[in-house]
């Protein structure tokens, strides 16, 4: 294990960033999010959840696809993607981490997304553990330590050091790139650290959800329970969880006009929006009701029972924080999940 | 090298046939003449007009047809009424094959099929039907029940007409909603018109058509003893990406675009209603 001093983290990011692209949390306009790292930029390592998820490293809110250019009755397409070069992703917190996993097996199942792909191999991914989780923090539930995230390269913070694991191969070779910054050191303060993040992890309030109900034979019945009605009803479908979510992949794709062609381009999309699955002559879910339950159902049923039992969800615990009816997925298992909330 | 799934190839429209007052069928090849791909009867493609957008349509001419594709499109809504407006020459952009396809080779075979459509339901049939025509040696007796508002709207009444009511052991019955004068063949809707048939039970069926003509379709035919795992349909839902992926055309765990669009009515029977 290496260590480097916090003094010294500045050096490490110019260091990192003079041979490729850096993004970490910042912080800009009194909010905490990945961005990409210049001098001067003020780092927001320490801070325990971005608002946004780092998904648009490899997931962008907005992405062109391709142009069209026309002509006539003729139509050309152009393919104006450029070749993606190696990036660094630093401070990605376990929960996040394990989001990719997630966002992994639809993007990257066949047929391929070339689009996320390009962008997920070209990551480097330096992951911290977390510290100091607080109330809205339920990874646990999901099975992830935020004491010892996985990634290229795991980091550890307390007061005066970063402590620095490689774990693969594109995580020694980024080691190797900036080593002369670091010492030895740093097992004994790590594990110190984990042993307390885990004790506090284990008096979270949602620590211990019960998700034994949510099944793939169990499918049919949640989807018909009436206790949907109530979770329901306050939703305003500002999908607002939707976007603050780290496994959250709707997308839509549209045409824009511009002067020079058209431009294909995908963007983050919302199973909450009522016109999300809107047709020219019927509309598969017309209420909120149905599309809120889409959403918990998709991450508690759907996706687990196209994923080996994988949840889509890692309890990061944004929506808990940001949803303005103060609905969200806690309230659901605690509903529907199973006989431990009885 | 990568497949681009989302990159869509250039299709030219070779010829257009207008079929009814809001449905044409739109014949398309590739910028070098050639067929764009190949499918299997029910897949679908996504076409589109760059700068209007992209919509799923099932592929209408059969597999067997090596020199083009077909798509019988309906005019109801922004890309669709674009469409319509399209002249021959006219380029656009074509992807896929994509979703699962009729068990032609595999559940079909030898067996006697019944095909029920409503209106532009007849389209993603007349792929299949056509395979079977192609093949007809591999399967047994064909009967099509094929309904529409009026006889202005059945769509391919021309092909019905002059190829399929006179291949042998093949059977085709038409009807219309409400009387209209030129019209001498059955009226009424085709629900009841398929329990009037007395159809034979042991027929593999195919319905497509309105989501109500299926459910009184599929009740008709139960009573007549058909079984649900032989009886097939194909869903249709809003669908962006086309390979599972965009997060919009599930039903319950399983995506139309990918699992479907054609469902056993058993399987259906395990999913929840909200198709």
């Amino acid at each position: 294990m290496l260590k480097i001093s916090k003094e010294k983290l500045n050096g490490l990011y110019s260091k990192i960033s003079a041979s490729m692209p850096l993004y970490m949390p910042l912080k800009k306009a009194g909010e905490a999010n990945y961005g990409l790292w210049a001098d001067g930029e003020e780092s927001a390592l320490g801070v325990l959840k971005t608002v946004k998820s780092p998904k648009d490293l490899f997931f962008p809110q907005s992405e062109t696809m391709m142009k069209f250019k026309t002509e006539g009755k003729s139509i050309e397409i152009l393919d104006v993607r450029e070749e993606q070069k190696p990036f660094v992703l630093f401070g990605v917190k376990a929960c996040d981490f394990k989001a990719f996993d997630v966002l992994d097996r639809v993007f990257l199942a066949e047929p391929v997304d070339t689009y996320y792909q390009s962008r997920r191999s070209a990551g480097i991914i330096v992951t911290l553990a977390c510290s100091r989780p607080e109330e809205s923090c339920f990874c646990k539930v999901f099975g992830i330590d935020a004491a010892e995230p996985a990634g290229d390269v795991t980091t550890w913070l307390d007061e005066k050091y970063l402590y620095w694991r490689a774990n693969t191969e594109k995580g020694n070779a980024l080691t190797e790139s900036v080593k002369e910054l670091f010492e030895n050191g740093g097992e004994k303060e790590v594990s110190a650290q984990q042993k307390k993040t885990r004790e506090i992890i284990e008096k979270l309030p949602f620590s211990h959800l019960d998700l034994s109900r949510f099944k793939p034979e169990n499918l049919n019945e949640l989807f018909d329970a009436s206790e949907w009605e109530s979770l329901s009803e306050a939703c305003l479908g500002c999908g607002a969880c939707t976007f603050v979510c780290p496994t959250c992949q709707c997308f839509d794709i549209r045409d824009f006009k511009t002067n020079e062609g058209v431009i294909r381009y995908r963007c983050w999309d919302s199973c909450m929006y009522s016109d999300f699955t809107q047709m020219a002559a019927a509309n598969s879910r017309t209420t909120q009701l149905q599309r809120y339950r889409q959403r918990f159902m998709h991450k508690l049923v759907y996706y687990p029972s196209q994923h080996e039992g994988l949840y889509s969800c890692v309890g990061c615990g944004r929506c808990v924080n940001k949803c303005p009816q103060h609905l969200n997925i806690i309230k659901v298992v605690k509903t529907l999940g199973g006989k431990a909330h009885d | 090298m990568i497949n681009e799934n989302l990159i869509p190839k250039i299709g030219v429209i070779t010829d257009i046939r207008k079929d009814t007052p809001d449905v044409k069928t739109f014949r398309v090849v590739g910028t070098d003449g050639k067929k764009l791909f190949e499918h299997l009867p029910g897949q679908c493609a996504m076409v589109s007009v760059p700068g209007v957008g992209e919509c799923m349509f099932s592929i209408t001419s059969s597999p067997t047809n090596e020199e083009f594709m077909e798509f019988s499109i309906k005019k109801c809504g922004c890309v669709t009424e674009v469409i319509h407006s399209l002249e021959v020459g006219q380029q656009i952009t074509v992807r896929g094959p994509y979703g699962r396809n009729f068990p032609v080779e595999e559940d079909f075979k030898g067996k006697d099929m019944l095909f029920i459509a409503g209106g532009i339901g007849l389209a993603p049939l007349r792929s299949v039907i056509n395979y079977i025509r192609h093949y007809r040696k591999n399967y047994g007796k064909v009967v099509v029940v094929y309904g529409a508002r009026s006889k202005d709207d059945l769509v391919d009444i021309e092909e019905i007409r002059t190829e399929w009511e006179k291949e042998p052991d093949f059977e085709v019955y038409l009807t219309i909603d409400r009387p209209q004068e030129g019209w001498n063949g059955h009226v009424g809707f085709v629900p009841a018109y398929v329990k009037e048939l007395g159809l034979d039970p042991n027929m593999t069926a195919v319905l497509c058509g309105p989501p109500i003509m299926i459910k009184f379709t599929l009740a008709g035919l139960l009573e007549l003893g058909f079984d649900k795992s032989r009886v097939y349909t194909t869903l249709e839902l809003r669908m962006k990406c086309g390979i599972g992926k965009c997060g919009r055309c599930n039903v319950g765990d399983k995506f139309v675009c990918k699992d479907g669009p054609v469902f056993r009515m058993d399987e259906l029977d395990e999913l929840p209603d909200e198709y």
